[in-house]
């Protein structure tokens, strides 16, 4: 299994160490997951599921958790927020 | 569209945390077929997430060890959103998961309880156990200055494993006052193993300071964290800082069970001394049982699985042992009761539920869960309260009301997916 | 301390609350009564759909009058009612059901409905996720949508204004011969009562037929511009049509908050609020038929509601056959928030002694009777 891979967010190249997880790579990328309903930028709170914060698009599929998702080899993640 | 794959277990264990684990390989000491379902990418639950590929020897080694050597299936990234008699039904990333099982043990575990604060819904702060689950799963603190707050041993546990991370601990604010902290290290020793691992606490939090009656009271920054307001002893100091890691002690993951029409008492799953449930068939074992660690979870996971397999004898050898841990559940309700003031801590324009962004002032004029629900859209986002039920249990005294599949959000097609195949529950 | 009403009102419903409005507005002192908390019945769990119906013509003429009294208050609306104009589309799935929009459309435009013909290109323009190919559609932009609960709030909060009261968490016993009395014993007189209880109400007014139907919803995360109409298949009047039978059909909202609410589930005699997986399995496969894009979108919840069916589909607004103190305002099935305002004016004008907008007499209670008797 190689040591790092890279995905990316809203286009940008990110590299993670292998076996990271999507919202691990959106925040080492500096974006935030999403925005609130009334626009507020929010990150992963719970970091295991139950929390709904890190909500993000992955391969053009909106509104996913992020943070029990592995990041793949050239994975697209979008972000709204 | 989705494939419907058909899984068939003499006994099915929800949750590979250290109940689960142990409650499927006792289970599969039988020779029979056993499933250990979970939602991460890799078993460990909470606890033991990234353990399993470890190379450094610890407690958990062993047991993944026994794990990966065993007949257990592991049907990992599968979300359970639905439980019918003898049957589940699961989400994973392309199909759905139906389970038919003989026997049902649930380790569902627990998560955090949150509680409203100005600034909380800032991006970095999160949960102690959420900072310390995305460290582990690849998130670089390494620089960073890091206040931890709340409540509860998993404080110390997260302070330990951000400073082995590469982490500025700056200090840890624990909202229980300094003697009862300190009764929860005396009665600690005295449960087996506790003595060595405070003693290794107590080294690795070396010059941390742990600041006891002392609490967050806002959080700052444009966009992100930034810095943090404390009250310490009625003195506020304000700490600049990268992350909070803030989680207020544990609550048990009670859905899946409730929906299987298990009793419950005081907000926990009622169990008898086999870890049997009030449902024939249906154990449960682990935090959802009362919040008492890793040891009692390991315990209580094998007594189920043993006995979800027959093997009464086996179980009712482990009952000393259950009950020298089972201690640790008083323990710690004793240390860690929540203090009056962190109800005050939300101003008006707090928001309890940040799936719907509704503020405090908008949820105190109801007197029920379901009006606020129902008026306010508390509780009506993805996340289905289990953030913001809990806070508000605390801030207004209001009960949850019934459990409804899906038991978390899932694709149409998914639902689409469940047929019952008996009279549906309750 | 406060004057006695001169109507109590049972049941905090969408009924109740536009009867509370309405009454108010014409100087009454009003008292309303519910067993739980305003909404908390089937208004909590209904769709919303505010739609101009052409089963009948009682029918159309409460729903096109209703439909009316609701556009003329959308100003007022706070944005918590979410009023939402968005219009209905009537989709055709063949030729048979295109005819039905033709006679749709005749109807409507003879009586003033704006409403407009899609062909099988124009109706996926409308709604670019529904599938290829269909027949048409017929378009009713008029139609418009509200969030339930709180539209309920917003009228009561005014009725309150106006100087109505409104006791919460108190079950009604009884009515009858000018009186309310509570479960506790707590006695309340006026000149009229009226039974706007919902599925309660055939309890209180002995002798109406009022029968639960149970009905699944599905609503799903937030996905802006998914939807733009609320579109219902015509095959939905198929279903609504039998008594017996459970039947699902294709009927999706967009809400303002940019889920999608999916629905529609008929069950008779079923009286537990769980979850049916089978019905649910088989309204979502309906939906997922007219519009596949539907499947991979996230649902956060469902939940189940009943609809107050009678025998012949048109709800029971007038006086009791027992009593004519007591005025009975229910059993409006699938179009209580839709027909509510209107309810509220004609049991108005029957206290005060108006004539009514539109001819009462397919309301009245007193035709259960009736037909009874011829049976």
């Amino acid at each position: 299994m190689p040591e790092s891979l890279s995905v990316r967010v809203n286009g940008k190249l990110v590299t993670v160490r292998a076996g990271s997880t999507v919202a691990v790579a959106v925040l080492a990328s500096g974006a935030t997951c999403r925005a609130s309903v009334t626009g507020q930028p929010r990150s992963p709170l719970c970091g295991m599921g139950t929390c709904f914060e890190c909500r993000v698009a992955i391969n053009g599929e909106a509104q996913r958790g992020s943070c029990q998702v592995l990041c793949a080899a050239n994975m697209e993640i979008e972000t709204n927020g | 569209m989705d494939s419907v794959k058909h899984l068939r277990f003499d006994v099915a264990v929800v949750g590979a945390g250290p109940a689960g684990i142990a409650a499927a390989l006792a289970a599969a000491d039988s020779g029979r077929s056993v499933g250990l379902i979970d939602d991460n990418p890799a078993a460990g639950g909470q606890i033991w997430r990234g353990a399993h590929d470890s190379t450094r020897p610890s407690a958990s080694s062993t047991w993944f060890d026994r794990l990966n050597k065993s007949a257990v299936q592991i049907v990992r990234g599968a979300r359970v959103f639905h439980a019918t008699q003898g049957e589940l039904a699961a989400e994973s990333d392309d199909s759905v998961i139906q389970t038919s099982y003989g026997k049902l043990i649930l380790a569902t575990g627990a998560r955090e309880l949150f509680l409203p604060f100005p600034g909380w819904t800032l991006p970095n702060v999160m949960g102690a156990g959420g900072l310390q689950a995305l460290v582990k799963s690849g998130l670089d603190i390494s620089g960073k200055r890091i206040v931890i707050a709340g409540t509860g041993p998993l404080l110390l546990a997260v302070a330990a494993y951000a400073r082995k991370s590469g982490a500025k601990v700056i200090g840890i604010c624990e909202q229980t006052t300094r003697s009862r902290m300190a009764r929860f290290g005396l009665q600690m020793m005295l449960v087996p193993g506790k003595a060595a691992e405070a003693l290794r606490f107590a080294y690795d939090l070396r010059g941390i300071p742990h600041w006891t009656a002392c609490w967050p009271v806002a959080a700052f920054g444009n966009r992100r964290l930034e810095s943090v307001r404390i009250s310490r002893h009625g003195q506020i100091s304000e700490i600049e800082c990268d992350y909070l890691a803030c989680g207020f002690h544990l609550i048990p993951n009670i859905e899946l069970p409730r929906m299987c029409g298990c009793r419950l008492r005081e907000n926990f799953v009622q169990v008898g001394e086999y870890q049997q449930s009030s449902v024939p068939g249906i154990f449960c074992a682990g935090e959802p049982t009362g919040i008492g660690g890793l040891e009692l979870a390991l315990v209580e996971g094998e007594i189920a699985g043993y006995a979800a397999t027959n093997w009464e004898d086996r179980a009712k050898h482990l009952f000393a042992k259950r009950a020298r841990y089972q201690k640790v559940v008083r323990i710690l309700q004793d240390a860690f009761p929540l203090r009056p003031e962190l109800k005050n801590l939300a101003r008006p324009d707090t928001l309890v539920c940040r799936c719907e962004d509704v503020p405090h002032e908008r949820l105190s004029q109801y007197s029920s869960w379901r009006a606020a629900k129902l008026y306010a859209r508390c509780g009506m986002g993805p996340c289905q309260g289990r953030v913001c039920a809990p806070a508000a249990e605390f801030l207004f005294g209001w009960q949850i009301d019934s459990i409804r599949p899906p038991l978390f959000p899932v694709r149409c097609s998914s639902l689409a997916a469940i047929a019952s195949h008996s009279a549906p529950r309750n | 301390m406060n004057k006695p009403a001169e109507v109590v009102i049972v049941g905090a419903g969408i009924i109740g609350a536009a009867c509370a409005l309405e009454l108010s507005t014409e100087g009454l002192r009003v008292l309303v009564i519910d067993e739980s908390f305003p909404g908390a019945g089937s208004t909590g769990a209904a769709m919303g759909h505010i739609v101009v119906m052409d089963d009948s013509e009682a029918q159309f003429a409460i729903t096109r009058y209703s439909q009316i009294l609701w556009d003329d208050m959308r100003d007022q609306f706070p944005t918590s009612v979410e009023f939402d104009p968005c219009g209905t589309l009537w989709v055709a799935a063949d030729e048979e059901e295109m005819r039905e929009v033709r006679r749709k459309f005749d109807c409507y435009s003879e009586r003033g409905v704006n409403a407009e013909i899609l062909d099988s290109h124009q109706v996926r323009d409308a709604e670019p996720h529904l599938r290829a190919p269909l027949a048409g559609g017929l378009r009713v932009p008029g139609d418009s949508v509200v969030y339930p609960p709180c539209a309920a709030e917003f009228l009561l909060q005014r009725a309150r204004a106006l100087g109505a009261r409104v006791i919460q968490g108190q079950p009604v016993a009884a009515i009858g011969k000018g009186v309310a009395r509570l479960a506790d014993g707590t006695v309340f007189a006026a000149g009229f009562i009226i039974n706007a209880a919902g599925q309660s109400a055939p309890k209180l007014s002995p002798g109406i037929n009022i029968k639960p139907r149970k009905g699944h919803l599905v609503i799903t995360d937030r996905y802006p511009n998914f939807l733009h109409h609320q579109v219902v298949e015509l095959g939905y009047l198929k279903s609504a049509h039998t008594l017996t039978a459970d039947s699902v059909a294709f009927n999706v909202q967009p809400r303002k908050t940019g889920q999608i609410l999916i629905g529609s589930s008929r069950q008779y005699g079923a009286d537990s609020s769980a979850v049916d997986e089978s019905i649910l399995a088989r309204m979502l496969q309906r939906a997922f038929e007219y519009m596949p894009d539907l499947d991979s979108l996230s649902a956060i919840r469902v939940w189940t509601g009943f609809r107050p069916a009678t025998p012949d589909k048109l709800p029971l607004i007038g006086p009791s056959p027992q009593d004519p103190s007591v005025l009975v305002a229910a059993g409006h099935e699938g179009l209580g928030i839709t027909t509510s305002l209107a309810t509220a004016k004609l049991i108005c004008a029957q206290i005060l002694g108006q004539r009514p907008a539109i001819p009462i007499q397919p309301y009245l209670p007193s035709r259960q009777m009736a037909a009874e008797a011829h049976a």
